[in-house]
């Protein structure tokens, strides 16, 4: 095996020095009925060509990953794609791989001796400093698992930093976020209450949020832009959860939104998923959530924290603080059992926000914005409808107007286009034909004229068929 | 004149700029840009009129502005200060730190697996879910269960995932029970993950071998019991050997056994948790499936279960439609619900599997092997050195304690910083907490012959120096660009994030140079 740093030779003498006959002996504590006499039933070894042939295999939709049959069934090639919904395809500026692919980073351990693991412990605090001032909040963890369990996690800190058990969760959070949320907050007996939205407008419906907090509300979570793409009222919101004592917690599904859309300062904490900075869409992970808060909540925080100190000879350095909240100390007692984060991910991030800085963030953002604005005007135009029209939005808009979202997307996958996301799943009350479409500034002008056309064809059918 | 030997030097004492590289922030200045965006192909259009009240009006405040080049150096400069197993061996107890093949790190990144969105139709996704299904595949088989969820995106989310599949169930019985045992051998997220679940942890007390105490699990055990929580081989890494009396105890009463699979390195085609009574387990993809640990992060904490869960795994599952065609089902309506969005670590699946195939039975039995027989090898040569707290037989990992060496004041947390001067990282430190000042190690399969013996000559040299010259050990490292870092003001006065100093000045070099 050839990751295996051993001549048959060695072996023989290790077992030798050890002072046992066979490796089987060392395996004695085992009780016989127990070990396997035979090969485990899985694939045979593989040469790292093999390897590669396998994946290419999968890469190119083949479910068996078998080469042979990649051979016989070359693959069709995607034309474009107006999936977004909470996975969002930017470009990836290719030093971000080029980095994270060194060995010193790829390959360390978690931070815990900080003599030798000052680079990812100073590449995480510029992180945390970096999501702060894009959040507008004062303090930010060196990530968590992704936008789902972090707002997840934030409903949980809210509610020990209240003392109160009980949020309120906008319907315009992404609905597989509030899925998780669910299954978190079950069992420490947190009940989920949720309000709905205004239906012109796709924002939180403010009279029901007011209607729904209560004394023992410890948070209002919704999520800015929504799950629909509109920017979300988040100082009204806030001031209505503050009057009743609770905390409002944004989360932030889109991190390229930031570069336009305000920060959401009227927050208490701010739950980002970090994804669209510079990490695939790689169906749906790994990917990188990261929690922000005011200042006043540090000890309620989960997930680990970077810190500035000297060193015994007064030089500037880092380390992991603030540990006594975590669960290698605390145990059951502890504010998470969060352990792993996504540090290498979080890396990528801090690279990507280093490399559009300042300047480039907002203009990134500004391209975004013209995309979906070109997008949403061209499918206008094809017969389509869209909702929540005088609300503002960022690159993600709802359509209307088709009999059916399968129908339509069944048509455009004919031409090699993944139309939008059909949301009758989760939203019945917006029909069967509504998608949820996104424009980034990958998405070209010919990609959205095509599906214009493809559109329009399907809405000139449907008028023929109605007639 | 004392200053003659500097002529022609810098008179600071070191302007190293690799050793001394500020933070990204401190090397920003205002109209550098290391990015060109494409030409846009439709109308511009203007934030301020489109968003109105909603667009962002302050400029980014401290978002760093710099070239390609300074940004490059920047994180190559800042990475030579990390350790990495590609540098040396971390004989970290309990973390697995093993060798990350780069075919994994490749195939990863190929545009189709790359580039698959989530939501594309499954049409599109045979590819992507046929990994999920090769990989779930061999993970069953691995482990001797009946059905497994990728889901958990790290460890300690499989053991909530396992834990709440225990609780479903039981409430499928008629009742969730209260409690849930944890050995006091095991890791913290244990009684952490119990706690959330909603549950009482309740403390086994280990036996004198360091083991689970039968007689004391049998009076534990009753029908408020959930499961045990057990790693297997135990934090000594010592296995079981009655486990499936363990596991019978808890049968009996109705209770699961829920097996941590943190140690599962130790056992992979050796023998079978399914086939000694383990009912659920998670494995960490990032330890024994040599996906990267990348400074803390990405894991993936898959959990393979027994047949009676299945109905209760999170949604959706991975199924076969009749057609032969891979898809998901959503319809599960027993399922303890989801535990993150989509369908987990993706990402990781692809490296795990591509590790598994490299490997096939014989390569992963003899990996198995190898792990076994490097911490054997550590232990027959630094008995003696070291106390060796419990002698029974050691299988991936071996724990000693700083018993002999304490006498002079030398920690086992001084000889783990000791051990960095000799280009090692530290083992694992005060873990477990049932051995008083523990050394855990931990050499994996990774380790030639030639690397241990160097890791045992430093071992024992360092034991030597614990005699001769305590304070050495105690202030160690030496070699290191900083020196013990103060952990305890960084947490009395937290400074979490950078600054911009509050006066106006520029950061000139010479300015900066005087922070070191």
């Amino acid at each position: 095996m050839r990751y295996l740093p051993k001549s048959p030779a060695d072996r023989e003498a290790m077992l030798a020095e050890i002072g046992v006959p066979s490796i089987e002996s060392l395996f004695e504590t085992i009780p016989t009925e127990y070990r396997l006499a035979h090969d485990l039933n899985i694939p045979r070894q593989h040469s790292e060509s093999e390897v590669l042939d396998c994946f290419r295999a999968f890469a190119a939709n083949i479910s068996s990953g078998d080469a042979v049959e990649l051979a016989a069934r070359p693959a069709g090639k995607l034309f474009a794609s107006f999936l977004g919904a909470g996975a969002y395809r930017h470009y990836r500026p290719v030093i971000i791989d080029s980095l994270v692919q060194r060995g010193e980073f790829l390959t360390s351990y978690t931070p815990y001796q900080p003599e030798i693991s000052q680079g990812t412990l100073q590449a995480m605090f510029e992180f945390q400093t970096m999501i702060c001032e894009l959040t507008g909040m004062e303090i930010a963890n060196a990530s968590m698992y992704d936008g789902s369990t972090g707002a997840a996690e934030s409903v949980l800190m809210a509610c020990r930093v209240t003392g109160r058990q009980g949020a309120v969760v906008a319907r315009t959070v992404h609905p597989e976020y509030r899925e998780v949320m669910a299954t978190v907050t079950k069992h420490q007996e947190i009940p989920i209450t949720e309000v709905g939205y205004v239906a012109e407008t796709g924002r939180v419906d403010l009279a029901a949020l007011d209607a729904a907090i209560t004394a023992e509300t410890a948070a209002v979570l919704i999520q800015s832009p929504n799950f629909f793409g509109t920017i979300e009222d988040v100082a009204a919101i806030a001031e209505i959860a503050h009057k009743k004592g609770a905390l409002l917690i944004v989360s932030i599904a889109e991190a390229v939104s930031l570069g336009a859309v305000k920060a959401p300062v009227e927050a208490d904490i701010v739950s980002l998923e970090a994804q669209s900075f510079g990490v695939a869409v790689g169906f749906g992970g790994p990917y990188c959530g990261v929690i922000a808060c005011k200042e006043k909540f540090l000890r309620q925080m989960p997930g680990r924290l970077v810190g500035e100190t000297k060193d015994s000879h007064g030089k500037r350095g880092w380390v992991l603080t603030l540990s006594t909240r975590e669960q290698h100390i605390r145990r059951e007692k502890a504010t998470s059992n969060i352990c792993t984060n996504q540090a290498l991910v979080a890396l990528m991030v801090t690279i990507f926000m280093t490399v559009y800085g300042k300047q480039g963030l907002q203009e990134l953002a500004a391209q975004n914005l013209a995309k979906a604005k070109y997008l949403r005007d061209a499918l206008l135009a094809s017969g389509a409808k869209t909702k929540f029209d005088g609300t503002p939005r960022f690159h993600e808009f709802v359509l209307t107007g088709a009999a059916s979202a399968a129908a339509m997307n069944a048509r455009l996958l004919e031409m090699q286009i993944v139309g939008g996301l059909a949301l009758a799943k989760w939203y019945p009350e917006l029909g069967e034909g509504a998608t949820l479409w996104c424009a980034t500034e990958l998405t070209t002008k010919a990609q959205m004229d095509a599906a214009a056309t493809v559109c329009a064809g399907v809405f000139e059918r449907e008028l023929v068929g109605a007639k | 004149m004392a200053d003659t030997k500097f002529i022609g030097t810098p008179k600071k004492a070191t302007t190293h700029v690799n050793q001394n590289e500020d933070l990204i922030f401190e090397k920003s200045s205002a109209g550098k840009k290391g990015y060109r965006l494409a030409q846009l192909d439709v109308p511009a259009v203007d934030v301020a009129s489109l968003l109105g009240d909603a667009a962002r009006t302050d400029d980014l405040g401290a978002m760093p502005e710099l070239s390609e080049i300074e940004i490059i150096r920047h994180f190559t400069r800042l990475s030579t200060w990390n350790y990495a197993i590609d540098l040396g061996m971390y004989p970290l107890g309990s973390c697995t730190m093993k060798y990350n093949p780069r075919i994994n790190e490749a195939v990863a990144r190929l545009e189709g697996l790359a580039e698959a969105h989530p939501y594309q139709p499954e049409s599109l996704s045979q590819g992507a879910l046929g990994i999920m299904k090769m990989l779930s595949d061999c993970l069953v088989e691995i482990t001797g269960m009946d059905t497994i969820t990728l889901q958990p995106a790290a460890g300690a989310q499989g053991e909530f995932t396992g834990i709440l599949l225990a609780r479903a169930y039981h409430e499928a019985n008629g009742n969730p029970r209260r409690k849930i045992i944890v050995p006091d051998s095991a890791h913290g997220t244990n009684p952490a993950t119990a706690a959330i679940c909603g549950y009482e942890v309740a403390n086994l007390k280990s036996n004198e071998l360091g083991m689970v105490d039968l007689a004391e699990l049998e009076r534990m055990v009753d029908d408020n019991v959930a499961a045990l929580m057990l790693t297997n081989p135990s934090t000594i890494g010592v296995f079981e050997s009655d486990i499936h009396k363990i596991a019978d105890i808890l049968h009996a009463k109705g209770a699961l056994l829920y097996m941590d699979g943190a140690n599962m390195n130790a056992l992979v085609g050796k023998t079978r948790p399914g086939d000694f009574g383990a009912d659920v387990m998670h494995l960490n993809l990032h330890k024994t499936f040599s996906t990267p640990h990348g400074g803390g992060g990405p894991g993936s904490g898959p959990v393979a279960c027994k047949k009676i869960l299945e109905p209760f795994l999170p949604s959706p599952v991975l199924k076969t439609n009749a057609d032969g065609s891979l898809g998901l089902d959503y319809n599960r309506p027993q399922s303890v619900g989801r535990v993150r969005a989509w369908y987990g670590n993706f990402g990781m699946f692809i490296r795990a599997l591509a590790y598994i195939l490299a490997n096939g039975p014989d390569g992963l039995r003899q990996t198995t092997e190898d792990a076994v027989l490097n911490a054997n090898y550590i232990r027959a040569k630094l008995e003696g050195t070291f106390e060796l707290p419990y002698k029974s037989r050691s299988l991936h990992e071996v724990v000693f304690s700083d018993k002999l060496q304490a006498k002079n004041g030398v920690k086992t947390g001084d000889m783990g910083k000791r051990l960095i001067d000799y280009g090692f990282h530290a083992y694992t430190v005060s873990f477990p907490m049932v051995v008083h000042g523990a050394m855990m190690i931990e050499p994996t399969e990774s380790e030639s012959r030639e690397e241990l013996d160097l890791l045992i000559d430093a071992l024992k040299q360092i034991a030597r120096e614990a005699e001769e010259n305590p304070e050495l050990v105690q202030t160690a490292p030496h070699t290191t660009r900083l020196q013990r870092l103060d952990e305890t003001t960084a947490a009395r006065k937290p400074i979490l994030r950078w600054k911009a100093p509050v006066a106006a000045t520029e950061l000139t070099p010479d300015s900066a140079a005087k922070e070191w």
